[in-house]
């Protein structure tokens, strides 16, 4: 790896996080319901939604109504998507007359959608008819994503507002986060891949001709524009198999680049928005810093292990002074650690490279990022409320080691946020590391995986993770597409997701209602460097002490048994 | 007092077995669970024994599970037993006490203190202990209060007014007075103290409660961590046995915090007694570390509460001499404060000592009422008056004659400076002006001052003009005052505080001081102060020294700080019991995991022995920590943190390793 690269990393990181500062004020006009210069282009279409649906934007929700109106739109969501694909057989836009899904691929598939995961047990060329592709799983990418957002500033507006009871409207958040944020947004990136050679087409399949004289039946559909959603709104759900490693999906180095910036994009500007809506700039910044510590660390150690050789293949007569192996030659090393960075920290979950060929050590960064929580810039609104759990966390020993009720922008917390920031933190984390113990005690567990023992456990481990971090990467190896797998997933899919909204607009609720304490030289200052380091460090240490004997058993003894020349 | 003394360590210790019920530990989730753990280990042992299998690490184990619930029940215990020890002595002078009950027929009967309930009346005699807590109805007294306060100076109380209420246990040194008790048996100020050191009776403050769900909720994910590791070691090829496990777990739980917490709480309202303040909760404590505001009253606690005579101004044309004099005539059947500061100065500046001094014959005193707002003397239909500018001038107006401009100026000259002017005439000559000094406590700059540093601003509430106001806040070092203020609108003002997100404490002793004693966050009611507002308060101090709530404002912070800093360290603990543990687990099976145990410790027995033995020896070691609470010091809340997260965050993460080596080492010795 040269200076070079490096370079090239923290420059794209730093134009990344510019334009991120850009999009977290507009979101900030948008959310605020402010009057700017998309208005009188997109206010129409809006008044016209609300008037078609019934919705009184003027009329609040209490944090129970939000709530309620989160669970309900999610069920509908998992109830039509999964419909959609079971039927698709009978149903138009199916060139390739594709059947069926079976049921239990279609809930996985559906609540995985739902839940703005994108985890896939299916190839999506050979599984999904058109129409699947664009009324059904397009539009998750569009409202899953968009009703995260919305509990996300729902929970911004938690510590906002003084005294209130309510915390926004849902129907209101959600229509503008797409109508605003995501859809003119997907517009660009559209287009830019498209100048990119991405495919967009309507054509059926085609059949080319092999060098070998055989035939190969060669994919094709409207990717484009469901990339552009897949990477803005943290989706990652591929419209092909091998997702943004296909040639079709991402074809060239700049197309790798867009979409890199895309999946980091909507995540950095929340956590600024956040900043905007407080009025406290430094604030975002300070909770954008120590994502990045984290960011970077992460970054930093999959470089690490993806530049060291392979003890496995010195013996083999080549040297190699770096993993490629899984990656696609057009990336290279640092951008497909970028990106596998990218993914997993935001809960994204499309891949550029194949996670599961990567060091043990690279795929246990993975691992730790979804593992605690995706709060790393994090998923579309979810991320930032995963964040803001460990902030009440940190804030509650810090309260108490300078002998304050813990407080975080003027608003205390009892035993209320404790309970919940605890629930949310904690039940997806057990919810995955349970479920990965059944997969490895039972045999339809057992029957999926491709690799034994340490890698074998990473990849069972990764797909729990993964799942109940609501990221949707996969680690490959393992076989998912299975009635254990596909059932076992959607409970950590689902936990993934309620257990970390739900308490998040429960806290939003009872945040609201509390006074704002002014500060005082009482007051921890919570945008200074030691807040950015003691939020890191908390996370750090909550994931290490939970995930400490699995990751012996897993990532850390194939690395070292690497290192002393042993496979499994 | 020393925590060591025989006499509490005896108690604690049978104490400590006591709460092995696990009935008892209910109340404590995380020692609970380290019970159920101990209980599992020794079934195994007890297994392993019957089946002739090798049971020393099974029984080492047990031992020092059933050694780490023992400590912590020992520590709390010891809270207790202490605390319990400094009420008891209060009140044990009380239970022996006989009281004279006046019956409902007027007649007086004698009956046990402990028998009396709220609204009898009582009579003491000089010389008399005081039965319990009440108001006087009848009488003054002089009481001695050393009892409770430590303070030798007897105080004065008497019937009517804001110094009314007495507290059973103090002496009664001269006078005879009827008291009315204010409270049932079982209910008193000290009553309720003892069943806050009592911890089965205790109610936990939110921010216990609140610590409550992070201990439980890490115990939980520990749980999970722990009872899922053999599934994943299955598949890896590894057996690890139940007594390992049940180790691991306990080790990785927070049973060091979780141990200590209820001393730490029990502690804390020990410290506050020992501060001569009995508080009604631990939550009024916890409040006191988050206030913000202060609400003072200047008199009584700002200043001396008296002004004072302090210099004779005279009119134009007039002799000081003569002026002085009958500012001094005026005066001396004047029993407030003032007057007797106004004839103590005039003698001073006339040069007369002793009592020969006499009032002129015929004179007749004119007592201060509202309406007229002036007091003097009648000598033989020659009137000498004296009052603020605004009586005088209305008496001008209505009896025709001027007040000189000299006057006016010397008036606005004195106000000007914050100080209060009077003015005399006599008949209808304007004689001059006195002027009436607040005295500033001494210290209280320097109190105040440290408030400010600790982030807690100070209003000082009085009814004096904006200009007396000003000038005593800046001379005091006030952040702010609100001045013409009405007993009533201190309840306002508290109000206006709160309403903008602020902890508003406020010490009062008066009745009309209760609504707002009773809206404030944290309220601390003299001794002295009377029945109502000492129900309104959640704290009451014995020494009524209204400077105390600096030292409570400390406690409360020292309280927090004591149990953020412990769960730092428990969780830091962590980080070197993984480092014993894991290893001496998997190492056997794959020795590329060696590599971990970077202690180097003997063996996987000795391992997870050594660590199970810190786990359970840092809890007495960390006794008197928690039982004299983490040192809050005045420095920047950066800083604070700072130093806090270097000694117990990284103390924490370095001290197992070196303890853990070191026991692995006695281990291998032995």
């Amino acid at each position: 790896m040269s200076v070079y690269d490096i370079i090239a990393l923290a420059v794209f990181l730093l134009m990344t996080t510019g334009l991120a500062v850009l999009l977290g004020g507009y979101m900030k006009m948008v959310f605020s319901g402010e009057i700017f210069f998309l208005s009188p282009v997109i206010r129409p279409v809006e008044r016209g939604i609300y008037r078609l649906c019934g919705i009184d934007e003027t009329k609040e929700m209490f944090w129970k109504e939000y709530s309620l109106g989160f669970i309900i739109f999610n069920i509908a969501g998992i109830l039509i998507l999964g419909s959609l694909q079971m039927l698709q057989g009978m149903l138009p836009l199916n060139p390739q007359n594709l059947p069926g899904v079976k049921w239990d691929s279609a809930l996985n598939t559906a609540i995985s959608f739902v839940t703005n995961t994108n985890w896939q047990g299916y190839g999506g060329e050979s599984t999904m008819s058109y129409l699947t592709q664009m009324a059904g799983l397009t539009v998750q990418n569009f409202v899953s994503a968009g009703i995260g957002m919305a509990a996300g500033v729902a929970l911004i507006r938690g510590f906002t507002r003084r005294e209130a009871k309510t915390i926004g409207n849902i129907w209101v958040d959600l229509t503008r986060s797409v109508l605003y944020v995501l859809i003119p947004l997907s517009i660009i990136a559209a287009v830019l891949l498209m100048s990119q050679g991405v495919l967009q087409t309507f054509h059926s399949y085609v059949t080319a001709g092999t060098l070998e004289g055989g035939k190969q039946l060669i994919p094709l559909g409207p990717a484009a524009s469901q990339i552009a959603i897949k990477q803005l709104g943290t989706n990652g759900g591929g419209f092909f198999n091998v997702n943004s490693a296909h040639p079709f999906e991402n074809p060239t180095f700049i197309s790798n680049l867009i979409e890199n910036f895309s999946i980091l994009l909507i995540p950095m500007a929340f956590v600024f928005m956040f900043g905007f809506m407080l009025n406290n700039k430094k604030q975002g910044r300070a909770v954008f810093l120590s994502m990045t510590v984290l960011f970077i660390i992460g970054l930093s150690v999959i470089l690490w292990s993806e530049y060291k050789p392979n003890h496995a293949l010195t013996g083999s007569g080549f040297y190699f002074t770096e993993n490629m192996e899984g990656k696609e030659l057009r990336f290279g090393v640092p951008w497909s650690a970028l990106w596998s960075q990218s993914t997993t920290s935001t809960s994204n979950g499309s891949v550029n490279s194949m996670h599961d060929s990567y060091m043990p050590l690279s795929g246990m960064v993975n691992l730790f990022n979804m593992g605690i929580g995706e709060v790393i810039y994090g998923g579309a609104g979810v991320g930032f409320i995963g964040f803001i759990f460990y902030v009440i966390l940190s804030m509650f020993v810090v309260g108490l080691m300078v002998g304050r009720t813990p407080e975080f922008m003027g608003k205390k917390f009892g035993p209320y946020e404790m309970s919940m920031s605890m629930i949310a933190l904690i039940l997806p984390m057990i919810t995955a590391v349970i479920l990965s113990a059944v997969a490895v005690s039972v045999q339809p567990g057992l029957s999926g995986l491709n690799n034994p023992s340490s890698h074998g456990l990473s990849e069972i481990l990764y797909a729990y993770f993964s799942c109940a971090g609501n990221n949707g990467s996969a680690f490959a190896g393992l076989n998912a597409n299975t009635v254990f797998y596909n059932t076992t997933l959607s409970v950590a899919l689902l936990t993934g997701r309620f257990a970390t909204v739900i308490p998040a607009l429960a806290i939003a609720g009872e945040l609201a209602s509390k006074k704002i304490v002014p500060e005082s030289q009482a007051t921890f200052p919570t945008t200074g460097i030691l807040f950015v380091i003691v939020v890191a460090g908390v996370i750090i240490i909550m994931g290490a002490l939970t995930f400490f004997p699995v990751f012996a058993l897993g990532p850390i003894l194939e690395h070292l048994s690497l290192n002393s020349g042993g496979t499994f | 007092m020393n925590i060591l003394r025989p006499e509490f360590i005896k108690p604690a210790i049978k104490d400590s077995f006591k709460r092995l019920n696990p009935l008892m530990l209910m109340r404590n989730p995380v020692m609970l669970v380290v019970e159920i753990g101990a209980i599992i280990t020794t079934a195994v042992t007890i297994n392993n024994i019957y089946d002739g299998l090798d049971f020393s690490l099974a029984l080492q184990v047990s031992v020092w599970l059933w050694f780490t619930v023992i400590f912590a029940n020992f520590a709390e215990a010891l809270a207790e037993i202490k605390g319990k020890a400094r009420a008891e002595s209060l009140r044990s002078t009380k239970n022996q006490l006989e009281a004279t009950r006046l019956t409902a027929a007027g007649r007086e009967e004698k009956v046990s203190a402990a028998l009396l309930r709220k609204n009898d009346i009582v009579i003491v005699n000089q010389g008399e202990t005081i039965p319990g807590d009440g108001d006087i109805i009848e009488g003054t007294a002089l009481v001695d209060e050393s009892a409770i306060t430590g303070e030798s100076a007897p105080v004065i109380r008497e019937s009517g007014g804001d110094r009314c209420g007495v507290t059973g246990g103090t002496k009664l040194l001269s006078g005879i007075i009827k008291i009315r008790i204010a409270v049932n048996p079982g209910e008193s100020f000290l009553d309720s103290m003892i069943k806050m050191v009592e911890s089965a009776k205790r109610q936990k403050s939110p921010n216990e409660a609140a610590m409550d769900v992070l201990l439980i909720s890490l115990t939980l994910l520990f749980l999970v961590v722990v009872i899922t590791l053999p599934a994943f070691g299955r598949f890896m090829g590894v057996q690890i046995s139940v007594p390992v496990l049940v180790a691991l777990l306990v080790c990785l739980m927070p049973t060091t915090i979780g141990g200590l917490l209820p001393a730490i709480g029990i502690a804390g309202m020990d410290r506050v007694l020992q501060h001569n303040v009995i508080a009604m909760s631990g939550r009024a404590i916890e409040a006191a570390g988050d206030v913000n505001v202060v609400l003072l009253d200047k008199t009584g606690t700002i200043t001396l509460g008296n002004r004072m005579a302090s210099e004779f101004i005279p009119a134009e044309g007039i002799d000081i001499q003569k002026m002085i004099e009958d500012s001094m005539y005026a005066s001396l059947a004047d029993e407030t404060p003032e007057g007797r500061s106004i004839v103590v100065l005039a003698k001073k500046e006339l040069g007369i000592h002793g009592r020969d001094i006499r009032q002129p014959e015929g004179s007749v005193f004119i007592p201060f009422t509202p309406e007229s707002a002036m007091s003097g003397v009648d000598i033989c239909g020659m009137r000498i008056m004296k009052g603020s500018m605004q009586a005088i001038k209305n008496l001008a107006q209505k009896e025709g004659f001027t007040v000189p401009d000299k006057i006016n100026d010397a008036v606005d000259h004195v106000s000007m400076a914050g100080d209060t002017p009077l003015v005399v005439v006599r008949g209808s000559s304007v004689l001059g002006v006195i002027r009436l000094k607040d005295i500033i406590k001494a210290g209280i700059a320097n109190r105040i001052a440290q408030l400010r540093r600790i982030g807690i601003k100070s209003i000082m509430i009085t009814g004096d003009t904006h200009l007396t106001a000003a000038s005593i806040a800046a001379e005091a070092g006030l952040d702010d005052f609100v001045a013409q203020a009405k007993p009533e609108s201190k309840l306002d003002i508290i109000r206006k505080f709160q309403k903008q997100g602020n902890m508003v404490a406020m010490i009062g002793d008066g009745t009309n001081d209760a609504p707002a004693l009773a809206q404030a966050d944290v309220a601390v009611a003299m001794n002295a102060g009377t029945q109502a507002a000492r129900e309104a308060a959640n704290m009451i101090d014995l020494d009524s020294s209204p400077t105390k709530l600096l030292d409570i404002v400390e406690i409360g912070k020292e309280i927090l700080i004591t149990r953020g800093a412990l769960t730092t360290f428990s969780i830091a603990n962590d980080v070197a019991k993984y480092f014993a543990i894991i290893p001496a687990i998997f190492a056997v099976r794959y020795p590329e995991l060696g590599i971990m145990n970077i202690m180097k410790l003997a063996s996987p027995e000795s391992a997870v022995l050594a660590a199970v033995i810190f786990n359970a020896l840092i809890i007495p070691v960390l006794i008197p920590v928690a039982l004299r609470g983490v040192k809050y010091s005045v420095i920047s809340v950066p800083a604070l943190l700072r130093r806090n997260l270097l000694i117990y965050g990284l103390g924490g993460v370095i001290l197992p390793f070196a303890g853990i080596k070191a026991l692995d080492i006695l281990i291998t010795l032995l």
